[in-house]
């Protein structure tokens, strides 16, 4: 089984050419997927290879397009709808809760709607406050909808795979600040990650942090740092929100007794907040402390590079909640080389926008 | 009368109209009963359209419908039976119960759903027509709407992409004049018709009296063949009207939105009657044969609200299962 180094926005496009060429059905349509950019080149190469009846840009008109897909997924294709950036996908709700998410059980269980929808989210370079939005916990709120966020090039090559080929609509969120990641990814043309289970990434017996997207990669930072404070932080990848594999989760923390749910969303009614409710009520003779969610402030995220300051959070903050909550005692000090130097509105300083 | 039909065509069409208008009837009576405990939105007076339909339309044809969708199911060929299995909540149900009077499918026949938020299948069904186009499928897709929904946006959507990608889809709108309770008059400027708006965005647009066969099947059968020819969409508007109230089973002349003058014109113009008269005037049916099929309809229609009524509720036990399908369907 061959692997390669890649980057997450080339696992996606790895998975899409595989999948096309798997199978006549599934089709790609979004706007731009074939323009000179590619969607962050991860739509790069397919209209050239599989011809412009299954690759092609789309009119500026979400909600009727997200219609179209559901019918042609009805029809025996399998549409793989791309957006670039979550907020424009809100004029879509019609469709995705009151179709694509209802047409299976609706009609009593005769036809599925096997649809991907590739949504990308973020947050900094004055996205603000309706081009940042990580409004994961909406589509995981409704029942019919798969909603994945994977975190390494891998999983992300998988996981599309899987979406794409499961009859049922599947949200696949992607964070810009991932694209660019590097990792070693499966080549096999028939590599599928399942939609509904997360991965221990990091065996701890001192606490379990759950984290999903971007955050994943903040908290393996945290990790390192914490172990050399003598924490041994158990990190789990949750990749599937909706459904969200409980056995893995409850399993760890029945032993690590500690929960930090780390959320790129808001906090109220948020993914974490669905973390730390279930393990309440499931483990609460197993834990030793409050369970604590990190999750953005209930607030539009502003623009400006000035206001921004602290407003996100990372490997700092992560591992100096652990740390309280492990140890009991304040120790900004030891973790403040996590702190953000430089920009605090980008993944590295290599990032100049515009998204 | 019309050299494309048949003396055998006409009597299909009027079987077609009895049966959707002793339905509609049927569950009108039985509704106050409170066994169909759903929201049920008739078609008695709309008969025409569907009906002329079903001549046109053939299982290679896909077809999506609306809220009031019971006439363009039956229309399409779906299963009586399963339709009023479906109203009244039971297994047999052409949605297994899970759905309703405004959730009705029958894929056998190519009726591939009707939903209930207005203008919501309009793109589904352009899509069904994107999916015949890339699989090079025989047969158009048809999108039955109101015109209601040619104000909601995703109506302009969904005839624009339609119209760029020449797709073979048909939008048949019956223009009853009312949502809901609001009228025509307050919801779209005077003067402008919804196919005089349709072919600015793209579609072939005819018009026809939708109480009338021959007017309904002449527009309807030339958009069906510039659709075939590979012309791209077409929308056709077919003015009518509904007899009963928006949802439910009684005539709400007397509260005040519309007049008993208005609703006493349309009546006048009742689809059944007036081609009743057509055939027995143009000698292309006897009494004695409309008098036949009015019995055999009334059978039929009876047989299945016993059916219906008799058809036991699915299991409550299992009501939170299968939302998510395990494999491709």
């Amino acid at each position: 089984m061959s692997k390669q180094v890649m980057t997450y926005a080339e696992g996606i496009n790895l998975a899409m050419h595989q999948c096309m060429t798997l199978s006549d059905d599934v089709i790609c349509y979004g706007l731009g997927v074939d323009d000179p950019k590619a969607i962050f080149g991860t739509t790069a190469g397919l209209v050239e290879k599989f011809g412009s009846s299954r690759v092609f840009d789309m009119p500026t008109a979400e909600n009727g397009m997200l219609g179209v897909g559901v019918g042609a997924a009805i029809n025996g294709l399998k549409p793989v709808m791309v957006h670039q950036r979550l907020d424009f996908f809100l004029l879509a709700m019609d469709q995705l809760v009151n179709s694509a998410a209802k047409w299976f059980y609706m009609f009593g269980e005769q036809q599925s709607v096997p649809l991907t929808i590739r949504l990308m989210l973020g947050r900094g370079w004055g996205q603000g406050p309706t081009h940042s939005q990580n409004l994961q916990a909406w589509f995981a709120h409704i029942p019919g909808l798969k909603v994945v966020m994977p975190s390494t090039p891998n999983d992300a090559k998988g996981m599309l795979a899987a979406s794409i080929f499961d009859p049922n609509p599947v949200v696949f969120i992607e964070h810009r600040w991932l694209h660019h990641q590097e990792g070693e990814v499966d080549l096999s043309i028939e590599y599928f990650e399942p939609l509904d289970k997360a991965k221990v990434i990091r065996h701890g017996d001192d606490i379990t942090i759950i984290a999903l997207s971007y955050q994943v990669v903040e908290a393996r930072r945290a990790a390192k740092a914490l172990a050399e404070n003598g924490i041994d932080a158990e990190i789990i990848d949750l990749r599937a929100i909706q459904p969200i594999d409980w056995e893995t989760v409850t399993t760890s923390i029945r032993r690590t007794g500690r929960l930090l749910a780390v959320d790129t969303g808001m906090t109220t009614c948020s993914v974490s907040s669905e973390i730390v409710s279930t393990i309440s009520e499931a483990c609460f003779d197993n834990l030793k402390c409050a369970p604590k969610r990190l999750a953005m402030k209930d607030m539009p995220e502003p623009t400006s590079y000035g206001l921004t300051r602290g407003l996100y959070h990372g490997a700092f903050e992560i591992a100096k909640l652990v740390h309280e909550m492990v140890k009991g005692k304040d120790s900004e000090q030891l973790y403040s080389e996590l702190k953000v130097n430089g920009n605090h509105d980008v993944p590295g300083d290599w990032f100049k926008g515009p998204f | 009368m019309n050299t494309q039909l048949s003396s055998l065509d006409y009597l299909a069409i009027y079987k077609m109209m009895q049966l959707i208008r002793q339905t509609e009837l049927g569950i009108a009576e039985r509704y106050p009963k409170g066994q169909m405990r759903c929201p049920t939105h008739l078609s008695v007076g709309q008969e025409c359209t569907p009906a002329v339909l079903s001549k046109l339309l053939t299982h290679q044809d896909l077809a999506v419908s609306t809220h009031r969708s019971h006439a363009h199911y039956l229309a399409k060929g779906g299963d009586l039976n399963a339709m009023l299995a479906e109203i009244y909540g039971k297994e047999t149900g052409c949605s297994k119960g899970r759905g309703g009077s405004m959730h009705l499918i029958d894929q056998s026949v190519g009726f591939k759903g009707s939903t209930a938020i207005v203008g919501n299948t309009i793109p589904i069904g352009v899509g069904l027509a994107l999916a015949k186009k890339i699989k090079q499928e025989q047969g158009i897709a048809v999108v039955f709407l109101g015109d209601g929904a040619t104000e909601e946006g995703v109506f302009y959507e969904s005839a624009n992409f339609a119209a760029v990608q020449s797709l073979p889809v048909l939008f048949v709108c019956e223009n009853n004049l009312y949502s809901v309770y609001s009228s025509l008059d307050v919801r779209q400027p005077k003067g402008r018709g919804i196919a005089e708006l349709s072919s600015s965005l793209g579609l072939a647009s005819f018009t026809a009296d939708g109480n009338n066969v021959l007017s309904s099947h002449t527009a309807l059968s030339s958009a069906i063949l510039h659709i075939k020819q590979g012309k791209g969409p077409a929308l056709v508007e077919l003015s009518t009207y509904r007899w009963l109230e928006h949802c439910g089973p009684h005539y709400d002349n007397d509260i005040g939105y519309r007049t008993e003058q208005e609703f006493l014109a349309w009546k006048d113009r009742d689809p059944i009657s007036c081609f009743e008269s057509e055939l027995l005037f143009s000698v292309l049916a006897t009494q004695t044969q409309l008098e036949e099929i009015q019995i055999q309809v009334q059978k039929q229609v009876k047989s299945a609200f016993t059916f219906a009524e008799q058809s036991p509720f699915p299991d409550y036990k299992v009501q939170d299962q299968n939302v998510f399908a395990r494999s491709g369907l």
